[in-house]
């Protein structure tokens, strides 16, 4: 990865919430780290928790009766045990956050110009015209037409792909060093998530930032992120380069990702591929390999064995957390991908046991 | 042809009047979420209808199954004009088209046994009123979705988003209809689900020789699921045909752009620039003259403002509604993953 000292660094994240049905595990203990001006993408389905991992990065969660154990290290500061009040020196300074519905992250009773205005002179001494102007700047900057009349409009004024623009300029507002974008392309169009995906990268750019974009779209992942984490059921199941996850993946998990979505150019008469089952309950979760349930090569041990997240033999680079041996997992992928089911791989190469 | 067109559509209008004033009402404008809408479903093929929010796409599906009354234009299933057809014959013919909604969680009602609510086109009609018979007839359904038929006392609630799509799914084939209509069955799943619902959706239709009209914003999957699509804009079909006509060569700058918009699973194929539609999609309460996709469009002229373009054969296999369409070299030009 980088030789750069990361801006942000988590370390082995815990975040537990107490319910009347039992203790949910939504995040349980995952590590990772993002350098200044790159971008990570962080791959789930819903309950996989990667929006709480996120949320709790930026303290949001602590309001909720979270129980945060782990550290987050941004810039060398760890944010769990930061007080409430620096915390809200950092949120929406040097952290910003998008999200993905950009019609409830605004107040529908205010002026968008006037909830930018809030979000500058929060962290900054200016006067009410100077936050006005640079309002009116970052409205343009984010492409949205005619700002100086659109600064006193309300939100229910703009269309959806503006409103996330206006969002993304408040999290601009202050010139962040790190942007997590939760989903912030989901509620959108095609072509204007292909707007607001080239308005990140142009402004990635030109500011510098690092971002965390947080997606369930594989699509939306390869264009924008060069480190992905995949998550399962509250860990990071594998993680490396994009180009490694998306050409050689290491996790069936992953494989299930990739051979289940229609790809624009794949064949239309082979059927998809399906990962059997549903996501596991994050209160009572499966025993061993939190995935084996689900996984068409899950040998009896792998109940019992919980997989750590281990360095592939050649590629210190990428991570995985699976129990089948290294060169059984190749061999299953490269039959996978030239097409065949689950099943035909599994009779190809014939799966077994890791000695222990 | 028409004699193997299940659905005929032709001119089909919808508009939703825009009024004023809460004791006197007074019409002020009008949404016009379809505007003079043709094409035909033929028996036995999937036809995908794509767009972009606004452009009236299930708006058209809803005034196929009559959900909605047209403005004008007329709609035909089997040969019959169902346009204005009331009570019992109207009763009659919906026996023989069903939808699927998206949202598995609001679709179907929490108090009632997934049982009752897979029965309940079966009371509706009059079918299998034996309650032996019924049960048997909608387990048998059960099992054909892939849920387990044991499972026929438990409530939605019970079950994930995907038993759900399938529980919607055993209802809407349980008369044994001639046309479903999925509208985006699977944009509420997640990605790991949404696979085993859309090879549900094409087992079904292969097994039981279903027409289906399928409606979905993700391009990708339409292409996966559609024989022949149709792209819609601001209430009108921008571009109809084959899907590997379509996709392989769009010939509107409509289809063009929203083929190059899809992000593509595969970083070593990550384009550079590309060519992206500025703005948004315009007010269908207030349209564009002439050509709808004009104020968007890369190539428009002026001629595009002025002359309303119709649909019709570009000679590479589609219809489009476009004076100046795409050329391959355009396409190429584009990053149109699909193209051939």
């Amino acid at each position: 990865m980088s030789a750069q000292e990361p801006l942000l660094r988590v370390e082995d994240l815990r975040v537990e919430f107490s319910t009347e049905d039992g203790i949910v595990h939504a995040v349980d203990g995952i590590t990772y780290e993002v350098a200044p001006g790159r971008t990570l993408g962080i791959v789930g389905e819903s309950g996989s928790g990667k929006t709480v991992a996120s949320l709790t990065t930026l303290g949001l969660t602590r309001t909720q009766g979270a129980r945060v154990s782990g550290r987050i290290l941004f810039e060398g500061r760890d944010l769990v045990a930061l007080s409430e009040a620096k915390l809200r020196a950092i949120r929406g300074n040097d952290i910003a956050m998008v999200f993905q519905d950009p019609l409830s992250s605004l107040h529908p009773f205010f002026k968008v110009g006037a909830q930018l205005i809030e979000a500058l002179r929060a962290h900054r001494e200016v006067s009410k015209q100077q936050a006005r102007a640079r309002a009116i700047e970052l409205l343009g900057l984010v492409g949205i037409p005619d700002p100086r009349r659109r600064v006193d409009e309300y939100p229910h004024e703009f269309s959806g792909g503006m409103r996330q623009r206006a969002m993304i300029a408040m999290a601009l507002a202050n010139e962040p060093k790190l942007l997590i974008a939760d989903e912030p392309t989901t509620a959108l169009d095609v072509t204007v998530q292909a707007q607001i995906l080239a308005l990140l990268e142009r402004l990635q750019r030109e500011l510098g930032m690092a971002i965390v974009i947080i997606t369930h779209d594989l699509g939306v992942v390869a264009e924008m992120a060069d480190d992905i984490a995949v998550m399962y059921a509250g860990r990071i199941v594998e993680t490396a380069s994009a180009e490694l996850i998306f050409g050689g993946p290491e996790h069936p998990y992953t494989w299930g990702l990739l051979r289940s979505i229609p790809t624009l150019d794949g064949s239309r008469e082979a059927d998809l591929v399906p990962i059997p089952g549903t996501p596991p309950s994050l209160i009572q979760r499966p025993s061993g390999c939190h995935f084996h349930p689900r996984c068409p090569y899950a040998q009896p041990s792998h109940a019992r064995i919980d997989p750590q997240l281990r360095p592939v033999p050649d590629q210190p680079s990428h991570h995985v957390a699976c129990l089948l041996e290294v060169d059984v997992r190749r061999r299953l992928w490269a039959e996978l991908h030239a097409g065949r089911t689950p099943e035909e791989a599994i009779a190809a190469v014939g799966v077994t046991e890791e000695p222990q | 042809m028409s004699d193997d067109a299940l659905v005929q559509v032709r001119g089909l209008v919808k508009h939703f009047p825009i009024t004023r004033g809460i004791v006197i009402q007074r019409k002020v404008g009008a949404v016009q979420a379809v505007d003079g809408v043709s094409f035909d479903v033929r028996r036995g093929e999937t036809l995908g209808l794509v767009g972009e929010t606004g452009c009236g796409k299930s708006t058209t599906a809803r005034l196929i199954m009559r959900l909605l009354e047209p403005t004008s234009g007329e709609v035909r299933f089997d040969g019959q004009d169902i346009t204005s057809l009331k009570g019992a014959r109207l009763k009659a013919i919906r026996r023989d088209m069903q939808m699927i909604f998206q949202d598995p969680y609001s679709s179907l009602n929490p108090r009632k046994t997934v049982g009752a609510t897979i029965g309940q086109p079966f009371t509706i009609h009059g079918l299998n009123s034996g309650k032996n018979e019924r049960k048997r007839a909608v387990q048998e359904l059960m099992e054909t979705v892939g849920l387990n038929p044991e499972h026929y006392n438990r409530y939605p609630h019970e079950f994930s988003g995907g038993q759900r799509q399938r529980i919607g799914v055993a209802r809407a084939l349980a008369l044994k209809p001639k046309l479903l209509i999925a509208d985006e069955p699977v944009s509420a799943l997640d990605v790991s689900i949404q696979a085993q619902v859309l090879n549900l959706l094409r087992d079904m239709q292969r097994e039981l020789g279903l027409t289906l009209v399928f409606i979905a914003h993700d391009l990708s999957v339409v292409r996966h699921m559609c024989d022949r699509v149709a792209v819609m804009y601001l209430g009108r079909i921008a571009e109809i045909g084959p899907s590997d006509a379509l996709y392989g060569l769009p010939r509107h700058p409509y289809t063009g752009a929203l083929l190059a918009a899809v992000p593509v699973a595969d970083p070593s194929a990550r384009t550079g620039e590309r060519q992206l539609l500025s703005g948004d999609v315009p007010s269908p309460a207030n349209p564009p003259q002439a050509c709808r996709f004009h104020t968007r469009c890369p190539k428009a002229q002026e001629r595009c403002s002025i002359d309303d373009p119709v649909l019709e054969d570009k000679g590479t296999g589609t219809r489009a509604a476009c004076h100046f369409p795409l050329s391959r070299e355009e396409v190429a030009g584009m990053g149109v993953r699909s193209a051939r």
